[in-house]
């Protein structure tokens, strides 16, 4: 099977679908690039990591459409061209940029299916890059996912690696209800095994990456690669765990983790983002309401502090959670 | 632009409906039965009909919070729209969107919208449809002296102009955005002159006047349907009655509706033109009069009489699928 990167799969999977379906149309702030340059060269940036390369000289500009720097417009336009029977791919170049349209998000899209009875269908989908560890600052780093995951009527989507971001992005683009789609600065580059074919990765199925009986440990996002790492270093003294990626966190898959913890009793979620209010907290509480008995000592919770993302690389390195952390957790509750 | 008398009866029909709609509701909502805000759009009823009346189902529009008029415009059922207000089961939208979120998209009416300025947006991607399909149809956004402050309406008319899509942008000066008047709230107040500023072509139009409204819209629409991007329209109005149902309006003089009731109304200037025409009789306007009384009557009697949503009906239609 062919080793592709977690960009290059995204970037496949627009490619098939919109191959597949006329109605699938690209927009967004440089999804293309290069529009109104002095060199006249378009496809100029294919998105600013990458990810929207080559959809405009093979689809047209009808269907990938460059707009200005107005997320409010970029959000509305897809909702709308949704409601008119698009199925739109939006991009929010970073997802610290829903602050500037967080209302056509959360009163619009999220929202249209339920204020209008049922009678109408709003599948887009919003791409959006997230996380730190690129030294970005505070305004183009977060991973707000926790924020949007809170808000009915929308699906969240965080792949981890490049086969789950193909079959999550052509799932996202078939799914008839808005979807959420964040894809971690860190993974661009990971590669993995992806079949060319088209395929859909379900949501609401968390995904089991590791087995074993000591603990089980629910990781999102990039925080999936470093469990891993933190799990490998556990391996040496012979202690395995279950790792739980669940690869959607709305809907998510509550049995999937209930099961495990019936089974280990002992829990650690990892969340890249701050702790107050996030999916480690949701989690937790899932498991502190409906798993109790099932515990063996108190949840670990492995998240960044309850402050902004530093730009020094010196203190970027200590607010994300990292391999060393995850592994001390899991000792924790192995106590 | 020629007109037939069937149209003509149709205008007024339209308008009628829309004052007798919001006449009925203002005397309703002040019985305590009707649940929420309402916004009432008495008094504007020329612009909504004058531009829906050159539109089909495949034309799209959004809406505002003061939405009645253009739902009813754009040929949402008027029983149906009662029921929703009312909160009824039988509603558009089953009773849970309400007043502010009256919508029918099978009739290309995609949403009232309770967030000022949340329309334009919507009606831009509406329009990038509209233009992949061969810009057949428009793509229109109501919005009043209130929204045209907002930064998504700048941005969504610079995107129209940008992406070079049919929509049009109508801009309702009622005077007053909610509690201020657009006299102190709207630099400039030139509605239309900050829309050229993006590019497109605009007009001012007199917003009590059908006909002037509907011939604002024709060009815009000629000028959209042959590929050369947005317009705007900005058509002076008022509204009869408060910012929403309950509104004291302590800050409007006290002779203002009145006198602009008298001066400003749409019915009266369409009465008063196919008078001096001859183009309509005005035993056919009576009649229409009636039967509009009679439609609203029976809208009001089913709209109580109809059940309230089952409890089950709480959370269903979040998602399509979860």
């Amino acid at each position: 099977m062919p080793q592709i990167s977690f960009r290059d799969a995204i970037n496949q999977a627009l490619h098939q679908e919109m191959e597949r379906d006329s109605r699938v149309i690209v927009l967004g702030e440089d999804v293309s690039g290069g529009a109104g340059g002095t060199s006249g060269t378009r496809d100029a940036a294919g998105g600013i990591f990458g990810v929207t390369k080559g959809l405009l000289p093979r689809f047209g500009e009808g269907r990938v459409l460059d707009t200005p720097i107005s997320e409010s417009a970029i959000v509305g336009a897809a909702g709308g061209a949704a409601l008119a029977g698009l199925r739109p791919v939006a991009e929010i170049m970073f997802a610290d940029f829903v602050g500037v349209c967080m209302d056509q998000i959360y009163n619009q899209i999220a929202k249209f299916r339920y204020m209008f009875g049922g009678k109408s269908t709003c599948p887009v989908v919003i791409r959006t890059a997230m996380g730190a560890g690129m030294n970005m600052g505070a305004q183009h780093s977060q991973t707000i996912y926790p924020l949007l995951t809170a808000i009915p009527g929308l699906k969240i989507v965080i792949p981890s690696n490049a086969y789950d971001a193909k079959g999550l992005m052509i799932q996202a683009i078939r799914d008839d209800d808005p979807v959420i789609f964040f894809e971690h600065k860190a993974l661009y580059p990971r590669k993995g095994e992806v079949p060319e074919t088209a395929y859909t990765v379900p949501f609401g199925e968390a995904a089991l990456v590791r087995e074993g009986d000591r603990a089980t440990v629910v990781a999102i996002g990039r925080m999936v690669v470093f469990a891993e790492k933190a799990l490998d270093a556990l391996a040496k003294d012979g202690i395995a765990c279950d790792l739980i990626d669940p690869r959607t966190t709305s809907p998510l898959d509550e049995e999937t983790i209930l099961e495990s913890v019936e089974n280990t009793g002992r829990l650690v979620v990892v969340d890249e983002s701050p702790p107050r209010c996030s999916v480690a907290a949701d989690i937790a509480a899932l498991v502190a309401s409906r798993g109790f008995h099932f515990l063996e000592a108190p949840v670990q919770i492995v998240t960044a502090p309850h402050a902004p993302i530093p730009f020094a690389p010196a203190l970027e390195r200590l607010y994300v959670p990292g391999p060393q952390r995850i592994e001390a957790a899991i000792r924790e509750v192995l106590k | 632009m020629t007109i037939s008398s069937a149209e003509l009866l149709s205008l007024y029909r339209q308008m009628k409906t829309i004052r007798e709609f919001e006449e009925r509701l203002h005397v309703e909502i002040a019985t305590g039965e009707i649940p929420g805000f309402t916004h009432l759009y008495a008094g504007q009823e020329a612009i909504a009909v004058g531009v829906c009346s050159l539109l089909t189902d495949d034309d799209y529009i959004v809406s505002t919070h003061r939405g009645h008029g253009h739902c009813i415009a754009k040929g949402c059922d008027v029983g149906a729209m009662m029921k929703e207000i009312f909160g009824r089961s039988g509603g558009l939208c089953k009773g849970k969107g309400g007043s502010m979120h009256i919508a029918d998209v099978t009739k290309g009416m995609l949403g009232a919208n309770a967030i000022v300025g949340g329309g334009p947006p919507l009606a831009v991607g509406a329009a990038i449809a509209c233009k992949l399909r061969g810009n057949r149809s428009v793509s229109v956004a109501f919005g009043g002296d209130g929204s045209s402050n907002q930064g998504t309406v700048f941005e969504a008319m610079n995107m129209a102009v940008v992406l070079n899509v049919p929509a049009i942008f109508i801009f309702e000066d009622n005077g007053y955005s909610e509690h201020t008047g657009a006299a102190y709230a709207v630099g400039s107040r030139d509605l239309a002159g900050r829309a050229r500023g993006f590019g497109m072509p605009a007009e001012k139009v007199d917003g009590a006047d059908v006909f002037a409204v509907r011939e604002a819209m024709a060009r815009a629409i000629a000028h959209a349907k042959a590929g050369k991007g947005p317009a705007a329209i900005e058509a002076t109005i008022t509204r009869y009655y408060g910012h929403f149902e309950g509104d004291p309006q302590n800050y409007r003089a006290k002779d203002e509706v009145a006198r602009l009731r008298d001066t400003m109304d749409c019915l009266k200037r369409f009465r008063a033109r196919v008078a001096a025409d001859g183009s309509v009789a005005a035993a056919d306007l009576d009649a229409i009069d009636g039967e509009v009384l009679a439609l609203i009557d029976r809208a009001v009697i089913a709209a109580r009489a109809d059940a309230p949503p089952a409890p089950a009906e709480l959370t269903t239609d979040v998602y399509i699928r979860y």
